[in-house]
């Protein structure tokens, strides 16, 4: 009886997982293996390996990273702060609303707003910095970036946050802990399976950013994304594409093993 | 005490004045009539004319609801059978390999996916416009809705499952008494990530469309190369204060809805 | 579990209301009837005045769709799934696709308009006699400069973009041809130059050209370079009338080493369903008033000679939109180099990229 309704809901996502995730996974592995040309061949992958490509790769790993620490940094604890508000669900909806404006318009109002004319330039004027070049920079690049990507890392730490259990942090300040160490020691441990989820919601996507490292940094910054879109829309290098495909399917594989449950 | 709370305010509201930012910009701009997103002219109701006078503008956004609204939805559904599916996998092996075919999607560019779900649909002869469409999108969204779901269950206790059973509960009564209202802010946190990537779509989308089928975001991205027209804006500004509107009024009902029979504050 | 029950009654009752409510709106605008026309085309690249204008005269219901990148478009119709009578691609494309087979013949006799076209740009190398696609604007890839930014520099070929004065002053589009194109111009090389020594002479000259570079990007080149964020831009043609217009104190030159001679021509892709139509479409476009008023919306350059004359002597004179014939002939068509040196061109540009950092 009990396996009955268990194949009831193992069916449908199973399914799914076969049709979208495992038949796209072999397609890609199955086109990585052919060239331009449409010959079977190694050469995609040793292309991989030279100089400009694991340069690449590690320019995106070290962006994401940077991305997803800040993302941390101001996420955690907006959503604290959130949990001790009245309207708690409210405001975490009016978190998410920007969310649904096209990305590609915030991205032109970001162009207007970090312009050598624009919005900011004018504030650090008014406060006697002077005017600074900040599009086609790292920081802008990772703060609109960490922009994108923070409501992703609010939601899984806000919902870890609300199972705490509340006596925890009373019987902490009971035993005289200060709020920090509360933090570090109580709170924060156990809110850890909210963090992880964050990250790897945030590091993972963050890798094959694209239109970003176009839009904001000028393609000052590159990431393995830019040279994934430039193969499958430029060149119709699909072979070379779909390598680098493979390899960042290698890299969430090895993450997630990494910062997955341990119990 | 009131020091801190001052703090912790200012700190939230920089928070939601950044988050905001752009959209207020593209709202100040959706009246400009200088037509373009910089040095605003004079103040003019015209674009929001335009849209509202727009027949093909008004299908493309219909159809991106419906696209966002039905994929959320079914993609929440499987997403929760999924979460269930992986919680219920006893061995760590399993586990970790069913997790990280559920993230695939999450990690691939936007590009590769689109290309994939465009070779898979055209090899079994799917026909590209509003079913393909909806296909991609419950397949993206299903990954970000396990990933709300699952850790909810993974903090639930299971003797809470076991006191049920003790009671006679039947699996049924277990799964939607006991379960479903405990990862019920997961569910909601699910669809709501899966409307968010719906509507956000752009790459995909565009690969699997076909027949005259077109979303918005489709829509914008192809109006970038020429300069992006205000009405856009405008268009962008309604649909926002509609929404505000609505969440904020769905919020306020369910609170009325669900004030009489609780005395006092819920911790 | 009764609210999320609720939620999910809420949100199935709406999806189907609105699906019927669409249903509703393409029938009463014809979109799901049979005399249509599906046409693939940029954004914003003509004037609606001009679709209207056309399913009045013809009867025929107009389907308009939009693409954003040559390679995106003829992934969607090479892959089959759609059903686009016109498409719009630009002239590499269009070689491209004729040798894939993704194309239908033009039948010249159905479209006596096509007399008005400039001969000149007529008979090209990527469609020889053209069979199979007719061309709609034309263009030239240059140097958008703001003078006063430069401190009233004067620019007029590739190579015044190396001078020192020029340091982070340059916007870039994100083109392998284009900026590779430059390179090799720059040196007097042919665009289509397939020797891998020019090629890497130009790489290595384009590395010099780095500092001097502020960024490579796409369309938003326009927003950037009316909003003054840099001095000098690589753009095409039409791009850049259209940023004029916006900011008067921007200007535009055709370097004298040389440029690109870029086309965007109709073509009836093989999916095509409605042929008849699309040739009453191509007709259509041809009629001289017709491609004046589309070329004074778009802002680009029309190829129907008998157009200029219904054109505003301001845009038909302005040798920086229609120049001389002696300059263009100095002008060439981007050839169809074959995948393995294409792709070579975009490896040697994805370096550069890499190495602007």
């Amino acid at each position: 009886m009990k396996s009955n309704i268990r194949a009831l809901y193992f069916l449908p996502y199973v399914l799914w997982i076969l049709l979208f995730v495992v038949v796209p996974i072999l397609l890609i592995i199955y086109y990585s293996f052919f060239n331009i040309e449409g010959t079977f061949s190694f050469e995609n992958y040793e292309k991989f390996f030279t100089p400009v490509y694991l340069k690449m790769a590690l320019s995106s790993f070290w962006y994401a990273f940077l991305i997803t620490a800040f993302s941390l940094l101001i996420a955690y604890p907006t959503a604290l702060l959130l949990t001790k508000t009245k309207h708690k669900q409210l405001w975490l909806l009016l978190i998410i609303l920007p969310m649904w404006i096209n990305l590609l318009l915030k991205a032109y109002a970001f162009l207007g707003i970090f312009g050598t004319y624009g919005i900011a330039n004018h504030f650090l004027e008014l406060i006697g910095v002077g005017a600074k070049q900040i599009l086609f920079t790292d920081f802008s690049f990772v703060f609109v970036s960490v922009y994108i990507f923070v409501p992703f890392m609010i939601l899984p730490i806000f919902n870890a946050l609300e199972k705490l259990n509340p006596t925890l942090v009373d019987a902490a300040k009971d035993l005289g802990a200060s709020p920090w160490i509360t933090f570090r020691r109580v709170i924060f441990p156990l809110t850890l399976d909210g963090v992880k989820s964050g990250c790897q919601a945030v590091f993972i996507p963050a890798l094959s950013l694209f239109m970003i490292t176009r839009l904001i940094a000028g393609n000052r910054v590159i990431t393995l994304g830019t040279a994934i879109e430039q193969h499958f829309l430029v060149t119709q290098n699909w072979g070379m594409g779909a390598t680098i495909a493979v390899f960042l399917i290698l890299a969430m594989v090895i993450i997630m093993f990494l910062t997955g449950n341990r119990k | 005490m009131n020091r801190k709370w001052k703090v912790s305010n200012i700190y939230l509201i920089i928070v939601f004045f950044i988050l905001y930012a752009p959209i207020f910009y593209l709202i100040y701009y959706s009246f400009n009539s200088g037509g373009k997103m910089h040095h605003f002219e004079n103040f003019t109701l015209d674009w929001y004319k335009e849209v509202l006078q727009d027949v093909r503008l008004l299908i493309i956004v219909l159809n991106t609801i419906v696209i966002a609204l039905l994929s959320a939805a079914i993609s929440t559904i499987i997403g929760v059978f999924g979460a269930l599916a992986i919680y219920s996998v006893k061995t760590r092996r399993v586990k970790n390999t069913l997790l990280s075919l559920n993230n695939v999607l999450l990690v691939s560019p936007d590009v590769i996916i689109g290309a994939s779900f465009l070779i898979l649909f055209t090899i079994v002869g799917i026909q590209l416009g509003f079913i393909s469409v909806l296909l991609s999108h419950i397949a993206f969204s299903v990954p970000i809705v396990v990933l709300m779901v699952l850790p909810k269950l993974q903090e639930m206790s299971p003797t809470l499952i076991d006191a049920a059973r003790d009671l006679g509960a039947s699996q049924w009564n277990v799964i939607t008494k006991v379960v479903i209202p405990y990862i019920t802010p997961g569910i909601f946190a699910g669809f709501f990530m899966a409307l968010t990537y719906s509507l956000d779509d752009f790459a995909v989308t565009f690969f699997v469309t076909g027949n005259g089928f077109s979303t918005l975001s489709v829509e914008i991205y192809s109006m970038a190369r020429q300069g992006i027209s205000l009405t856009i804006n405008a268009l962008s500004t309604l649909i926002f204060l509609l929404t505000i509107l609505l969440v904020i009024g769905y919020y306020f009902i369910t609170l009325r809805y669900n004030r009489p029979g609780r005395l006092g504050g819920r911790k | 579990m009764k609210k999320i029950v609720q939620m999910f009654a809420i949100v199935f009752i709406a999806s189907f209301a609105i699906l019927f409510f669409i249903a509703r709106l393409n029938a009463s605008e014809g979109y799901s009837g049979d005399n249509t026309l599906t046409i693939y085309n940029w954004g914003e690249y003509i004037d609606p005045e001009l679709i209207d204008r056309f399913e009045k005269e013809t009867g025929i219901k107009v389907i308009y769709q939009t693409f954003d990148s040559n390679e995106a478009m003829m992934t969607k119709i090479s892959q089959g799934g759609t059903t686009f009578d016109i498409a719009v691609p630009s002239e590499y494309a269009i070689s491209k696709m004729k040798e894939e087979g993704l194309l239908i013949p033009i039948d010249h006799s159905k479209i006596p308009n096509l007399k008005y076209i400039n001969p000149r740009f007529l008979n090209l190398s990527f469609d020889p006699g053209n069979k199979y696609s007719i061309p709609y604007f034309w263009g030239t890839v240059g140097i958008l400069y703001n003078p006063e930014a430069l401190g009233g520099k004067k620019i007029d070929s590739w190579n015044d973009l190396w001078d020192k004065d020029m340091k982070n002053q340059i916007l870039l589009v994100d083109g392998a041809r284009e900026v590779i194109g430059m390179g090799l111009n720059s040196l007097g090389y042919s665009l289509n130059d397939t020797n891998k020594d020019h090629l890497l002479e130009a790489k290595k000259k384009l590395d010099k050209l780095t500092p001097n570079v502020k960024a490579i990007v796409g369309d938003e080149i326009k927003m950037l370079m009316a909003n003054e964020e840099a001095g000098a831009a690589l753009v095409w043609s039409g791009d850049a009338a259209d940023i004029m217009w916006e900011n008067e104190k921007l200007d535009y030159v055709v370097p004298k080493e040389g440029s690109n001679l870029w086309f965007d021509n109709m073509v009836i892709p093989k999916t095509a369903k409605n042929i008849e139509g699309a040739h009453k479409f191509i007709n259509f476009m041809l009629d001289p008033k017709v491609a004046a008023q589309n070329a004074e919306y778009v802002g680009y350059s029309t190829p129907n000679e008998k157009a200029l004359e219904y054109l505003p002597k301001e845009i038909s004179e302005d040798e920086r939109f229609y120049p001389s014939p002696e300059l263009t002939d100095k002008l060439e068509v981007y050839e169809n180099l074959g995948k393995r040196m294409l792709s070579y061109y975009n490896d040697l540009f994805l370096e550069f990229k890499m190495h602007s950092k």
